[in-house]
């Protein structure tokens, strides 16, 4: 197998875009990326396209086939992977093998989602479609219902607080102001989220015990990566990134079915296989994007890959042990909190904002310090398909 | 423009009286502090400017809301009303939001238009209970009829208070009304109705300085811009 680098990331910024189709916002990123790349006038082989919900949001299937068209990027193979708000990561690994195999030598993954085509609820109801059809979906389930439920077990057996979450919230949305890419740009006061009495209407209860900033906004987006063999990639001006550890793990499709609805298994497995290929500990990662589509998820995946013992998370976060500057950056971007979370570009935006913070070109107040090595964590269904990547550094 | 006050005494509808609506200051997610006070006759052209590039904006309905809005303050301002009022949230001296009313009688009451100029910080839903309360503690009345013209005021009113749904035509047209009775409003009132009186003397100079008002393209922006909620 060859060791595979990433060469080209680019990403649009994520919020409302109105004017935008989906297969606009996934061409710009494409566009983006590759031109970042610097693969002159070398196409690529493959096209990877993460997407969740055009079949439902846009009535539009087979989109990797109309956007490998619309890039003038015929006749690369191209595939759609959808596998729920995990595929962008998704994606990347079928990129990544294909390449790893030698079967493939330049691949572009793309992920994309135009979620704000349709009102809230009807977006909240697409993204409940992936719960269990039979046992959950018709009695009303939500992802933001079943992160409230989740929330309430894992405040009470790992003593999780609201100050806890609401640490989670204020350094992400603190975080989202200092990225163009954000969708939410507006940094929170304490006060008025939380000890005003006026903070009940600001920030009202969406799925007890999480309150309205506890949730990730509903958004439109796309990120997009190239990625080659590490051998092709040291030619090239910028430094490549290794995508040094990959590991993927599922579980039970419902959380009742689980030992410990709070163990989340598929998150440990998945970031223990991606250390393990990248020969690192979690203490050896110099920052992490990890799936905050609710607050309490970085607390807990905060745990399940190493970073922190059971129980300790929210502690650190309130401890500011997470923040820039902090014992494991988590989040600079701002995460799905504030950056936006359009379900098929999750993936892949999280790995484009590890490339910037591993070849140092983010600005000052973004930036962690010599970052060598960067983890993410994307989490399909409510941890039921998990995956993971290590990034490194290449010295070239 | 010449007024004929002969003819005015013809052509304005009586007023029943209204007591004022005391200003109050709410802390917003953010941090800032959104004073909401009851606005007068003569603010009504200076309020107009801000409500003036909403029109042009199809987003979430802010052309028809505002729109018509602008009429409503144009027909208190020419006193073609009866018993118009309109309070106004202001950030820093800054216009955020605009709401409106009237009463039909002196037991029921006329909500008209909820404008929110910034948006993400819940000033629609802050202006809109601010509304609310004049109608029921400051001015009695037994009800308010309402009706939604987006999906957004439909979940922030129909649904969150909640509203009861009636048979009563509402004078904006379109559906029928719901309605806020005094049960509905007191139960409501815990969650969703909020703010300090007295508003700090520094911050009351502020609001009733000159109204300040952002340029058009910022206001586009906030409400239709890429970033919008």
């Amino acid at each position: 197998m060859r060791d595979v680098a990433i060469i080209g990331a680019g990403m649009i910024p994520f919020g409302r875009r109105d004017e935008d189709t989906l297969m606009e916002m996934l061409a710009y990123a494409s566009l983006k990326a590759l031109d970042d790349a610097g693969l002159g006038d070398k196409s690529v082989d493959a096209v990877y396209v993460a997407n969740m919900g055009a079949g439902m949001l846009q009535h539009q299937s087979a989109i990797a086939s109309s956007l490998v068209d619309r890039l003038n990027l015929l006749p690369a193979a191209a595939d759609t992977v959808e596998n729920g708000p995990a595929s962008g990561a998704s994606a990347i690994k079928n990129g990544l093998l294909a390449v790893a195999s030698g079967y493939y030598d330049y691949v572009l993954v793309v992920g994309g989602e135009k979620m704000r085509e349709v009102t809230g609820w009807r977006a909240t109801d697409f993204v409940a479609t992936m719960t269990h059809p039979q046992a959950e979906y018709p009695y009303g389930i939500t992802l933001p219902g079943m992160a409230g439920m989740f929330t309430r077990l894992y405040m009470e057996k790992h003593r999780v607080t609201r100050e806890h979450l609401l640490a989670v919230s204020l350094k992400n949305q603190e975080m989202g102001t200092l990225n163009p890419y954000a969708h939410v740009e507006m940094a929170l006061d304490r006060e008025g989220v939380f000890d005003s009495p006026h903070a009940i209407v600001n920030n009202p209860v969406s799925a007890d015990p999480l309150h309205l900033y506890d949730l990730c906004p509903v958004s439109d987006g796309a990120a997009a990566i190239v990625i080659c063999p590490l051998e092709m990639a040291k030619k090239l001006s910028k430094p490549p990134v290794l995508i040094a550890g990959f590991g993927q793990a599922t579980d039970t499709h419902t959380l009742q079915e689980r030992d410990d609805p709070t163990d989340l298994k598929a998150v440990t497995l998945a970031a223990k296989q991606a250390l393990e290929m990248a020969k690192l500990k979690p203490s050896d990662i110099s920052v992490a994007e990890l799936h905050d589509a609710f607050t309490i998820l970085e607390i807990a995946e905060s745990e399940h890959v190493g970073f922190f013992k059971k129980g300790e998370g929210g502690k650190a976060a309130a401890a500011g042990k997470t923040r820039l500057g902090g014992q494991i950056p988590i989040n600079v971007s701002g995460g799905l909190k504030a950056r936006g979370h359009p379900v098929g570009a999750t993936g892949v935006a999280q790995v484009v904002d590890l490339v910037w913070q591993l070849r140092h070109e983010l600005p000052e107040n973004r930036q962690v310090k010599n970052a060598q090595t960067g983890l993410t964590v994307n989490f399909g269904g409510f941890g039921n398909n998990v995956l993971s990547f290590v990034l490194k550094r290449v010295e070239q | 423009m010449p007024v004929d006050m002969e003819l005015e005494a013809v052509l304005r509808p009586m007023q029943y009286p209204m007591p004022p609506y005391p200003p109050k200051v709410i802390t917003l997610a953010n941090g800032k502090k959104m004073v909401i006070r009851q606005a007068v006759r003569e603010d009504v052209p200076e309020i107009l400017k801000s409500v003036h590039p909403c029109l042009f904006i199809e987003r979430d309905y802010y052309d028809v809301v505002s729109a018509r809005l602008y009429g409503e303050l144009l027909a208190w301002y020419r006193h073609r009303v009866k018993s118009e009022y309109c309070l106004m949230g202001q950030v820093d001296g800054y216009l955020v939001g605009v709401v409106n009313g009237r009463l039909e009688n002196e037991k029921v009451g006329m909500s008209y238009h909820t404008l929110a100029i910034d948006r993400g910080l819940r000033i629609g839903s802050h202006l809109f209970a601010a509304k609310m309360e004049y109608h029921m503690e400051y001015m009695n009345q037994d009800s308010v009829l309402i009706v939604a013209e987006s999906p957004i005021g439909f979940r922030r009113w129909m649904i969150e208070y909640p509203l009861e749904v009636t048979k009563i035509p509402h004078e904006l047209g379109g559906g029928d009304s719901y309605q806020l009775t005094r049960e509905i409003y007191f139960k409501a009132k815990p969650r969703l109705v909020v703010g300090d009186r007295p508003v700090p003397q520094e911050l009351m100079d502020e609001a009733m300085a000159d109204i300040k008002f952002a340029d058009d393209d910022t206001i586009r922006e906030r409400i239709a811009g890429l970033k919008g909620r």
